[in-house]
């Protein structure tokens, strides 16, 4: 049977709607329990962390340990507009209705934006730092930020945030997520994507070459931790319960691991350990109190087996650029 | 001026038992460049060692210490040869994220029923407390516990300092460290001398299990080793990792800074670590007592 041209050209985008129809039918007629689809948009959100992380780890060999901070940022930032604000002026929230994702998209963008320009304000200091100090400073950055919410009032301090509406749907996270990797796909392809990695691979030879590398890794940082950011926002509006527990050091320490399971120089990498090792936990649910040991001993025997990850540096065909 | 020295004291007590963690880290580091994150967790089981032998055994003190340190060396040997050793010369990372899977797997693994168990017990008293009254106008007292800390960190120390220092063994670390390939040109046995790093420094490790032990008299869970592995880890950094002189000095300063803090606020206490990191950090980037590295084209 010959597929019609339209369909080979928009292939891609095709799948995603059908993945989407199953998603959604699936869950309508009760097949996926709803806590499946929490794990679901968890994934979609782990993958844009994990793509985002790869920017900063794998594309520019800067070694950031503290990207959970970034997502504490935006997740922090976007509750305070649409849930603390609201608290404080003594009014309920706005829920799923037309104010409330007037109030929600914006939020999170904001979010984003106060986690790139927290990106910005750490990484003009620290990239000095090389290497594994610079992973140091950017894990104790991470746990200086937790300690801020932790004692700063209006954010809930210790006790965490609650009652923020459940806004983040599949729709919104399907959307976020194929629009995140386009993005960032896209950028790594640019002459910045080219930068980044001549950066990676020696930064006496790139400079030699022309490119400014404090810039383009400032740059990187930035972006990175915007997308980590939105990541962060839309988080919070699913689990509607945010505390700065939820952002511990472990937290950066599961994209690590999602990352350079995968393959930490490709975007389909990321996406895959992403993907796998979310899933993993789930799967292994039944076998309660074995669970983590079982997770602890993959992730040992993967790292033994292919030390470059499963995906290794090569990358799906509908990630790679010239694509029909 | 009472409460101040008091604290300093404590300060120095956890600084103590950094001090010990952070040697670990610092080895190992020096030798192959891994951040081992499995070594609190090693550190965890030294704890557990030291609370079983004194609780099902009555082993007198000392040998519980050395007991302690010979398990957690075993098992860091072996540890380094089953997961690390493999992964020498692939992609560093790689080896990285094997810790943190070696980490995660021992945590868990002694969280299970059969093994410790995930609930709270406490440490035995291994020598009988006491107290005694220094410095009569302020009265402070410091307890036989801190003292031994003292004695058995001094004697460890030394004993380090001589073995790298003045020992054939000592003399080979410090070459596999400086230059892997030329150090076994010159006939130096790499591996072996990697593995004994690590059963030096979780040596270490279990001896510093002992003395947290004694000191807190509880042992929480198996997932107690992270914070106190972070903080040394952090005080290795802050000295200046790999440099052994260092690790000490930076251990110290955590702990009195850290005790300090506390009594301020808890909250505090957390954050000054990291801190104390970042500021030391940027104005210093290889830390306090760390050698430049010259950059080579």
């Amino acid at each position: 049977m010959k597929i019609p041209y339209i369909l080979k050209k928009h292939k891609v985008i095709i799948s995603l709607l059908f993945l989407y129809l199953v998603i959604v039918l699936t869950y309508r007629t009760g097949w996926l329990s709803s806590y499946l689809l929490q794990i679901i948009m968890f994934v979609g959100i782990n993958i844009v962390m994990t793509v985002s992380l790869g920017m900063i780890n794998g594309f520019t060999g800067q070694f950031s340990i503290g990207h959970g901070g970034f997502m504490a940022v935006g997740a922090y930032a976007s509750v305070f507009l649409t849930t603390i604000i609201f608290q404080m002026a003594g009014s309920s929230v706005p829920g799923q209705s037309l104010l409330g994702y007037a109030i929600f998209f914006p939020a999170v963008l904001i979010g984003g934006l106060c986690a790139a320009l927290t990106g910005f304000l750490i990484g003009l200091p620290t990239l000095r730092v090389k290497g594994d100090y610079l992973a140091i400073v950017t894990m104790a950055f991470s746990e200086v930020i937790r300690t801020i919410i932790r004692v700063s009032e209006p954010l809930g301090g210790p006790r965490g945030v609650s009652g923020i509406p459940s806004m983040t749907n599949m729709a919104i996270v399907m959307v976020f997520t194929v629009l995140s990797v386009w993005l960032m796909r896209n950028f790594l392809a640019s002459t910045y994507g080219r930068a980044s990695r001549a950066t990676r691979d020696s930064e006496i030879a790139a400079e030699i070459m022309g490119v400014n590398t404090t810039q383009q890794k400032t740059l990187v940082f930035t972006t990175a931790a915007f997308f980590a950011g939105c990541c962060g926002g839309l988080y919070a509006h699913i689990l509607q319960f945010i505390h700065p527990d939820n952002f511990t050091f472990m937290k950066s320490l599961e994209y690590l691991i999602y990352l350079y399971i995968g393959g930490s120089s490709s975007i389909s990498g990321a996406m895959t350990g992403a993907v796998v090792f979310t899933a993993i936990p789930e799967l292994f649910r039944s076998f309660q109190i074995w669970r983590m040991v079982i997770y602890a001993l993959l992730l040992i025997v993967i790292m033994l087996f292919r030390p470059n990850g499963i995906i290794g540096d090569r990358e799906f065909s509908f990630i790679k650029k010239n694509n029909t | 001026m009472e409460y101040l020295i008091q604290q300093l004291i404590n300060g120095i007590q956890l600084g103590t038992m950094y001090a010990l963690l952070a040697l670990g880290y610092t080895m190992v580091y020096g030798i192959i460049r891994l951040i081992n994150f499995a070594h609190a967790d090693i550190f965890m089981i030294g704890v557990y060692t030291a609370l079983f032998t004194a609780t099902r055994y009555r082993v007198p003190f000392p040998l519980v210490i050395v007991i302690s340190m010979v398990v957690c060396a075993v098992l860091g040997v072996v540890i380094e040869r089953l997961a690390y050793k493999p992964l020498r010369y692939k992609p560093r990372l790689s080896a990285l994220i094997t810790a943190l899977g070696v980490s995660l797997f021992l945590e868990n693994f002694c969280a299970l029923p059969f093994m410790f168990g995930p609930e709270y017990r406490s440490f035995p008293e291994l020598i009988p407390p006491k107290q005694y009254v220094i410095l009569k106008q302020y009265n402070i007292t410091v307890t036989n516990v801190f003292l031994i800390n003292l004695l058995v960190v001094s004697v460890l120390l030394v004993g380090l300092f001589y073995l790298v220092h003045h020992t054939m063994i000592g003399k080979k670390m410090r070459a596999v460290s400086l230059d892997k390939t030329t150090a076994s040109l010159l006939g130096v046995n790499v591996d072996r001398t990697i593995s004994f790093t690590f059963l030096i420094g979780t040596a270490l490790a279990g001896a510093s299990g002992v003395l947290y032990g004694m000191t807190y008299t509880s042992v929480q869970s198996p997932y107690l080793g992270i914070w106190p592995g972070w903080k040394a880890f952090i005080a290795a950094v802050i000295g200046g990792i790999g440099n052994i002189p260092g690790a000490v000095v930076g251990a110290y300063l955590m702990g009195i800074s850290e005790v300090y803090a506390t009594s301020i606020s808890s909250d505090l206490g957390f954050g000054i670590a990291f801190a104390i990191l970042i500021i030391v950090l940027i104005v210093k980037p290889t830390g306090l007592l760390g050698k430049k590295r010259q950059e080579k084209v």
